[in-house]
């Protein structure tokens, strides 16, 4: 692989899932006819949704899903020791995701509904910097095939990846989508990172934060333009801990 | 520029015509807000019923048919070690039907800089050139200040503008282009009592101004209240989310990205449009920020719509359209802003 007369080294990637549904590694799997390219830039030594290769000589590691069990810490921990670049992919990666939801409850009276009583290992939602020292955050919920093929050029180039600073509005208003907050929706693209092309105003459905929030939000003006609009505090909180990006900034009582 | 008028009916064939070997933009409704007013903005139109002639306001401006937000400026063929740039300025035939004074005022504004310049802008001339615009007359809206801006009528930058005198449209011709097709479709001559009908509408569009913004000392007034605590006020509410400048028919500030294909075979220069107000707007290499905070980029696109541009142009950026404020969020609008600052400047804020 040569790109401008330099030939390019294929890195080594291994892919990793921990709590989460695996979605976002399927998201990978999922654009077919990149398939071929996309995995001709890299070596992937262990990937279980595409190979039965194991090897552990991986020099990038993508971490998929949230941590929440002691074999799962050791695991993560490992694979930090071995990867140059660890990635964490997705929301639950990233930011805890929706698997945080069971947090608002006792732990216990969790697995006594979930598993009626079966001894489960599980502990708290844990986001992956939580534990170890993450490089990049490729965030979504899933991630965007289009935004990891970007992540991987990036990667093979040895290019720091620049993800948007500004907020979805800016892409939904190039979209010339109808703001979902003037027809009445909750959305809380105005703080959250844009780069999913305003998916999901697009389809009219506000916002959920799931790429965590633009840098420097403006959130407090935000919870204001809600409240105005007569959202109660309870469904501006459903909406700003679903996928627990925007922790430690709403008063702990909502 | 010559006048003349046709009957709606012969309007609509002509629309029909154009639409037989052009691509026609014009205000569609998709969606109503929670009052049941239907939101409108400029969309592709594939057949006259499609149209929507007495819409009120577009959500956002016709621009991005001008300045895309995003626009491939070249592509690159890689070879081992060599490469081959293609750079196309080829655009469709296009029409805009139903563009409004201000808007049009607002392509007059973006000429200034895309096309009079120092370095011309061939992209944007391709699409001006192959556009044909059709302007349509409004009673201006509540929020409405384009009368304050001087952007309220339309003398040029147009091929046809049309307004409604009943069952016909009063239509000026500014092109020869126009003329020919106009022709086409049985335009008359002006009667005495187009004219009269044509006044009495004109008149009562004129009425109907409500608001008003004192632009008249703007300059100096912003440079005297550079420090005001209103920069300040409006700042703190700012979202940084760019909604005003995508919204804006003449907010034209812009980035540069280069990317390639995943087999590194092909490459991109890609420009999209930005907004002063996004964070990064005034980062640099090397990561120095000039403008980390909110009011101050809130200010420096004030500064750019109402001093900057009148520096260099001597007229506003701005046409007065305010979808910049009805777009935001937080309420930030130029007549709010604006009234603020003179109401600073005579120490009654």
């Amino acid at each position: 692989m040569k790109y401008s007369g330099i030939t390019l080294k294929k890195p080594k990637v291994g892919f990793f899932d921990f709590t989460g549904c695996e979605g976002c590694q399927l998201q990978i799997t999922n654009k077919e006819e990149n398939l071929k390219a996309l995995f001709g830039l890299v070596e992937v030594v262990n990937f279980r949704e595409i190979s039965s290769e194991r090897r552990d000589d991986y020099e990038i590691a993508f971490i998929d899903g949230c941590i929440t069990t002691d074999s799962e810490v050791a695991r993560l921990k490992k694979i930090r020791e071995q990867a140059g670049i660890l990635v964490a992919m997705g929301a639950c990666a990233c930011l805890g995701g929706v698997n945080n939801l069971r947090s608002r409850f006792p732990l216990p009276d969790v697995v006594k509904e979930v598993y009626d009583g079966h001894h489960v290992d599980t502990g708290p939602v844990r986001k992956v910097a939580e534990i170890v020292p993450v490089d990049i955050e490729l965030p979504g919920c899933p991630i965007s095939k289009h935004e990891f093929e970007w992540l991987v050029r990036h990667l093979v180039l040895g290019i720091e990846p620049q993800f948007p600073k500004y907020p979805v509005c800016v892409e939904c208003k190039q979209r010339l989508n109808s703001c979902v907050l003037d027809m009445g929706m909750m959305c809380l693209g105005p703080v959250t990172r844009a780069g999913c092309n305003a998916v999901c105003p697009r389809n009219r459905l506000g916002c959920w934060g799931c790429r965590g929030p633009s840098e420097e939000a403006n959130f407090e003006s935000l919870m204001e333009i809600l409240r105005e609009k007569g959202f109660t505090e309870e469904h501006i909180a459903e909406r700003v801990k679903f996928f627990n990006a925007f922790s430690g900034i709403l008063n702990s009582d909502c | 520029m010559l006048f003349k008028t046709i009957t709606k009916e012969n309007f609509k064939k002509m629309v029909e015509g154009l639409l037989e070997e052009n691509e026609v933009i014009g205000p569609r409704s998709r969606d109503q807000d929670l009052e049941g007013n239907k939101i409108y903005r400029f969309l592709k139109v594939n057949s006259f019923e499609e149209l929507e002639m007495d819409y009120t306001r577009s959500y956002s401006s016709p621009k991005n048919y001008f300045l895309p937000f995003k626009e491939d400026f070249a592509t690159y063929r890689l070879e081992d070690n060599n490469w081959e740039q293609e750079i196309r300025y080829t655009v469709h035939p296009r029409v805009i039907i139903g563009m409004r004074a201000c808007d049009i005022n607002a392509l007059l504004k973006l000429d200034q800089v895309m096309l009079k310049s120092v370095y011309p802008n061939p992209y944007y001339f391709a699409r001006r050139q192959n556009t044909l615009i059709i302007g349509l007359d409004h009673e201006p809206l509540e929020d409405c200040f384009c009368r304050s801006m001087n952007t309220d009528t339309a003398f040029h930058g147009f091929d046809l503008f049309l307004t409604d005198i009943g069952d016909k449209y009063f239509v000026a011709i500014n092109s020869d282009t126009a003329y020919i097709i106009i022709n086409q479709f049985d335009a008359r001559e002006v009667t005495e009592e187009d004219q009269e009908r044509f006044k009495t509408v004109k008149e009562q569009i004129k009425s109907k101004f409500k608001t008003q913004v004192d632009i008249t000392i703007l300059p100096e007034l912003m440079d005297l209240e550079f420090e005001s605590e209103v920069w300040k006020k409006w700042g703190d509410k700012c979202l940084s989310c760019g909604s005003c400048a995508m919204v804006c028919p003449t907010c034209y500030c812009y980035g540069i990205e280069e990317d390639t294909n995943l087999t590194f075979t092909k490459a991109t220069k890609r420009r999209f449009l930005y907004s002063c107000n996004l964070l990064d707007f005034a980062a640099v290499a090397g990561g120095h920020n000039f403008r980390p905070e909110a009011h101050i980029r809130l200010k420096y696109r004030y500064y750019h719509q109402f001093r900057g541009f009148v520096e260099a142009f001597n007229q506003s950026l701005c046409v007065g359209c305010n979808r910049c404020g009805k777009a935001c969020l937080a309420g930030i609008s130029p007549k709010a802003v604006i009234d603020d600052l003179i109401k600073t400047e005579k120490n009654e804020y």
